[in-house]
């Protein structure tokens, strides 16, 4: 796994519950608390140890803090540069949706070896949707949730989203208005120099 | 027995299809007015309208060669076009013509790598690409190829800082912070094959053996570290202050090779290395001999020979009772 993943879960960290708190984290987990290489590739489980560690620290499930830290990477200013690239998505939230098929493809085009997960959304019939997510353990799901909840926001969409703790189900989604509110704005060309 | 051939000849096509599928296209009469333009070549050309204007004033062809007219573009079918729209002057559009069989002829434009600069400047939007252009999706590419790309600056700036440390610190004698033995002999290298003259000073501390034997190796430490404060406070930053192991001290003086100089030098930096050095509640004492040479002093001058040549004169102070300073005799 890129040191990407690991250094964003850093920052997350440190956003959200301060200096302190990453150097519990680092010291629990045994990472460098300097961090990590965003484009060098680190032994996977070394997201789980921080992910357990975060955990310990503050007595919250696993679950809530990624879906959590999903949200965080589309919402925070510091991470601009990927809200923009799911945006390229489509021009609305449902388009978006449709787009997750490709994310892997598109992700390799930039990155050819960093693996996310196979995303495959189904149609469940009216605007109720499955996302199956296909990767191995419980850290996956909640993440992509958060992350979906981040998008819809940023669209502006209402979207009702529930998925089981473990086990191999899909994320339920459902899109109650897809233009619920204003949400943020999006332009090709303003891209970040 | 002949098959039957589909004729589609009659079958028109709604412009609002043809919007959809070809968001930049233009279609001209045989007249060479403009019948229909796209709604994203709209956007682009701003309030000039496109509909009825005529041909020479809608866009110049340039290549595969200048057209300015419709004869000209008629004979253009299946090439590859390079264009300028007058409404959009300073970016080159691509596209393709098809000649109608009325005469007209129908232009399908895109905006080629001009749609960086384009879709910033008329804030397109995702719908004003049709989905099997790839315009957009160059975009993405463009903007996830430029934040990785800051992401490998980033990491280029850090190992090069890092890299500059490795050798500052290859270079250091940890203890005192002054270079080692390497980077003197770098510097050696360096004056003797830049043909600059120089002086080369060995020092060794007298009496450090009974300061460790007496008050422990921290004691020894501290001394040491004084020494190498006094050894630098008393040459210039151009000159090369290196512990070359133990008590022993190499100095080049670059560009100094007046022997008078040198010795006034020597001894001041005895006179203040004779200064008590406290300790905690002790105080320890040392003193110095001094052994030099002068790259002047030799047709060809060698490291090795005038390090050797130092450490002679070195012996010798030490035989003349420590604390002293000699020049090498040749």
């Amino acid at each position: 796994m890129y040191g990407l993943i690991n250094r964003a879960f850093q920052f997350f960290v440190r956003d959200s519950y301060g200096e302190r708190a990453w150097l519990a984290v680092s010291g629990c987990a045994g990472v460098d608390p300097a961090g990590f290489e965003a484009l060098e590739l680190y032994e996977d489980d070394v997201t789980e140890r921080m992910v357990t560690a975060l955990s310990g620290v503050l007595r919250l499930p696993p679950s809530m803090l990624l879906e959590d830290f999903g949200t965080y990477l589309v919402s925070h200013p510091r991470h601009e540069s990927l809200r923009r690239l799911l945006r390229f998505g489509g021009s609305s939230f449902l388009e978006f949706l449709y787009s997750l098929d490709d994310m892997p493809s598109r992700v390799r085009l930039v990155l050819p070896e960093f693996s996310i997960p196979e995303l495959k959304l189904c149609r469940e019939g009216g605007e109720r949707f499955a996302l199956y997510c296909d990767w191995p353990g419980d850290l996956m799901r909640p993440t992509v949730v958060g992350l979906l909840r981040g998008m819809a926001d940023d669209y502006g969409a209402l979207v009702l989203m529930d998925f089981p703790e473990s086990g191999a189900g899909p994320i339920m989604i459902e899109l109650l208005d897809g233009r619920f509110a204003d949400g943020r704005s999006f332009a090709l060309g303003a891209r970040p120099t | 027995m002949k098959g039957q051939v589909p004729c589609f000849a009659h079958v028109s096509m709604p412009v609002r299809a043809l919007n959809s599928l070809m968001p930049m296209h233009l279609w001209f009469s045989p007249l060479g007015e403009v019948l229909t333009a796209g709604p994203t070549l709209a956007k682009l050309a701003g309030k000039a309208a496109f509909s009825g204007m005529p041909f020479q004033e809608v866009l110049e062809v340039h290549r595969p060669f200048p057209v300015s007219d419709m004869a000209g573009l008629t004979t253009l079918e299946g090439e590859r076009l390079g264009l300028r729209l007058y409404a959009l002057p300073e970016h080159n559009l691509k596209g393709s013509v098809v000649v109608l069989p009325d005469g007209g002829a129908f232009l399908n434009l895109s905006l080629g790598l001009s749609v960086i600069e384009v879709v910033g400047r008329y804030r397109l939007t995702l719908r004003d690409f049709a989905p099997s252009e790839l315009a957009v999706e160059m975009l993405y590419l463009v903007e996830a190829k430029t934040a990785v790309l800051e992401e490998y600056k980033r990491l280029n700036t850090r190992l090069k800082r890092a890299r500059e440390q490795a050798e500052e610190r290859a270079a250091t004698d940890m203890l005192t912070g002054l270079r080692n033995r390497r980077a003197l002999q770098t510097a050696l290298n360096a004056a003797v094959n830049g043909a600059q003259p120089f002086g080369l000073m060995h020092v060794d501390l007298d009496y450090f053996k009974q300061v460790n034997d007496r008050l422990g190796h921290a004691a020894g430490d501290e001394v040491l570290q004084v020494v190498a404060r006094i050894l630098l406070d008393e040459t210039r930053r151009s000159d090369t202050v290196a512990r070359a192991g133990g008590d022993e001290f190499i100095i080049l003086f670059l560009g100094l090779v007046d022997a008078r100089q040198l010795l006034r030098i020597g001894r001041r930096i005895i006179a203040q290395l004779e200064e008590p050095i406290p300790f905690g509640e002790d105080t320890c004492r040392v003193s110095a001999s001094i052994g030099m040479t002068l790259s002047t002093f030799y047709t060809h001058p060698d490291p090795r020979q005038m390090l050797k040549d130092a450490d002679d004169a070195l012996y010798e102070a030490k035989r003349a009772g420590r604390g002293q300073v000699r020049v090498v005799r040749i």
